[in-house]
């Protein structure tokens, strides 16, 4: 990671766009310490979450995960029934009260809007469920444990465009209550619901500024040359 | 009004839609009050009508800024794209029609130092026609409706006519009577910019036309 400065802002969607291996998966998965999983990775720098340092070592990263929740790229829901796949994350954080899972599911469930579709097959198996109840699926699981940030790594390419529109109406709807994070390397996505947006290259954030700045008047002319088609 | 799906996106539209109503009600205001304060001689009135300008300056830029915008992040297609460029159109059209506004109060303003050269009487109906055409023109952006919009052809042909009468008139007392230039000639200025203010309402019925049925008629047989 070059020069990379940016501000998340509460209730917005901030979109991180730029060709494969820019880096933006990897900024992504800064913000909740996933790249701690690899392997020599060495991580300079300071990023606040709701002003408190996340990359020191006492960071405790459960309670981070907690407020920083992620969603890929294929839905990965597990192989259990759809109300524990929703009550996952609160099972994990040791609440056993009945009556709590059951408001915690039924809560996040209509948040993401399918709380009416599916109550009568809460015992179903996850998997069972279209690619689109899953990746919804997996969003409800993360709203399960009240999180303040939403990190999307390519949420909807998996999904067809009828199913992808739907799912940026939700991520539209979603921020109402949470900041959202979205990678997604379908430019015309970030145009059409992120809020500010960021242009990567070779590890670089090269520009970050209002969506609708960047994409009628970019700054810097590697942005334009990306947003135009002429480059990437 | 618009289609389903991509709410997010039909408000913006409909916002846009809200915007060029708002504009249209403001320049609709511009016309009939410098015509007002030339009938009733009342420059008071028709310096407000030049102040209001700034406002509806301010409307057209965020109709311009907001265009832009759905255009640039929005992709937007067919229906959606044609009501956009017409968004953009119309809005520059309306701003034309607040500036000839101003232009009729500034007239008024220098007519009002001296006494009219006669009763005025087709200039106030021009401009009641004018001003109707503007009305009608939103009206069939509105309601997306073609053929009101055509029946802006028989209205500009109308103001046409009363634009060569009152200059045909006016142009007789002058050359009768040299010294009434002064008081003649603002009113013939005032004829063309309400004629052209029935020209700005008829671009933006073809505009309608074009958004609704993707026909282009300008420029050529109706």
């Amino acid at each position: 990671m070059i020069d990379v400065d940016l501000k998340v802002t509460q209730n917005k969607i901030t979109a991180l766009i730029g060709p494969s291996g820019c880096g933006k998966s990897t900024l992504l998965r800064v913000f909740n310490r996933m790249n701690d999983l690899i392997d020599g990775v060495r991580v300079t720098g300071n990023v606040k979450v709701g002003g408190e340092e996340i990359l020191g070592e006492g960071t405790d990263l459960i309670a981070l995960r907690k407020k920083v929740g992620m969603v890929f790229q294929r839905p990965n829901p597990f192989p259990l029934s759809i109300y524990e796949n929703v009550v996952y994350g609160l099972r994990i954080h040791g609440v056993k009260d009945k009556k709590a899972l059951d408001k915690a599911f039924e809560r996040s469930l209509s948040s993401v809007l399918l709380f009416d579709e599916l109550k009568d097959m809460q015992n179903d198996n996850a998997l069972t469920l279209s690619l689109e109840q899953q990746q919804r699926l997996c969003i409800a699981r993360l709203l399960s444990v009240v999180p303040d940030v939403l990190l999307m790594d390519e949420p909807c390419s998996a999904l067809d465009p009828l199913a992808t529109m739907r799912i940026e109406e939700l991520m539209i709807e979603l921020k109402k209550q949470y900041s959202i994070v979205i990678v997604t390397h379908n430019m015309q996505q970030a145009a059409r619901i992120s809020d500010d947006c960021g242009y990567m290259l070779l590890g670089e954030l090269v520009e970050f500024g209002e969506t609708k700045q960047i994409f009628t008047t970019p700054g810097d002319k590697r942005t334009e040359d990306y947003i135009t088609g002429r480059f990437g | 009004m618009f289609s389903d799906g991509r709410e997010h996106f039909q408000r913006e539209l409909q916002r846009l839609n809200d915007l060029i109503l708002k504009m249209g009600a403001m320049v609709e205001k511009s016309i009939y009050n410098s015509v007002e304060a030339l009938k009733k001689n009342n420059p008071k009135l028709a310096k407000e009508v030049v102040g209001t300008d700034d406002a509806i300056d301010k409307v057209e830029l965020e109709i311009d800024e907001l265009c832009l915008e759905l255009l640039a992040t929005q992709q937007p297609m067919a229906v959606d794209l044609r009501f956009i460029t017409t968004g953009m159109r119309v809005g520059s059209d309306l701003e034309r029609i607040g500036d000839l506004s101003v232009d009729i109060a500034q007239r008024a303003v220098e007519l009002s130092e001296q006494p009219l050269l006669k009763p005025l009487i087709d200039i106030p109906k021009m401009a009641e026609l004018a001003e109707k055409m503007v009305h009608k023109a939103l009206d069939s952006f509105v309601k997306r409706d073609a053929n009101l919009a055509r029946s802006l052809w028989e209205d500009e042909a109308k103001a046409d006519s009363y634009r060569d009468l009152v200059t045909d008139e006016l142009t007789g007392i002058m050359s009768k009577d040299a010294s009434t230039t002064s008081r003649a000639l603002p009113l013939i200025l005032i004829a063309r910019h309400l004629e052209r203010i029935a020209d700005h309402a008829t671009n933006v019925a073809e505009d309608v036309v074009y958004m609704v049925e993707g026909k282009v008629i300008k420029h050529g047989p109706k």
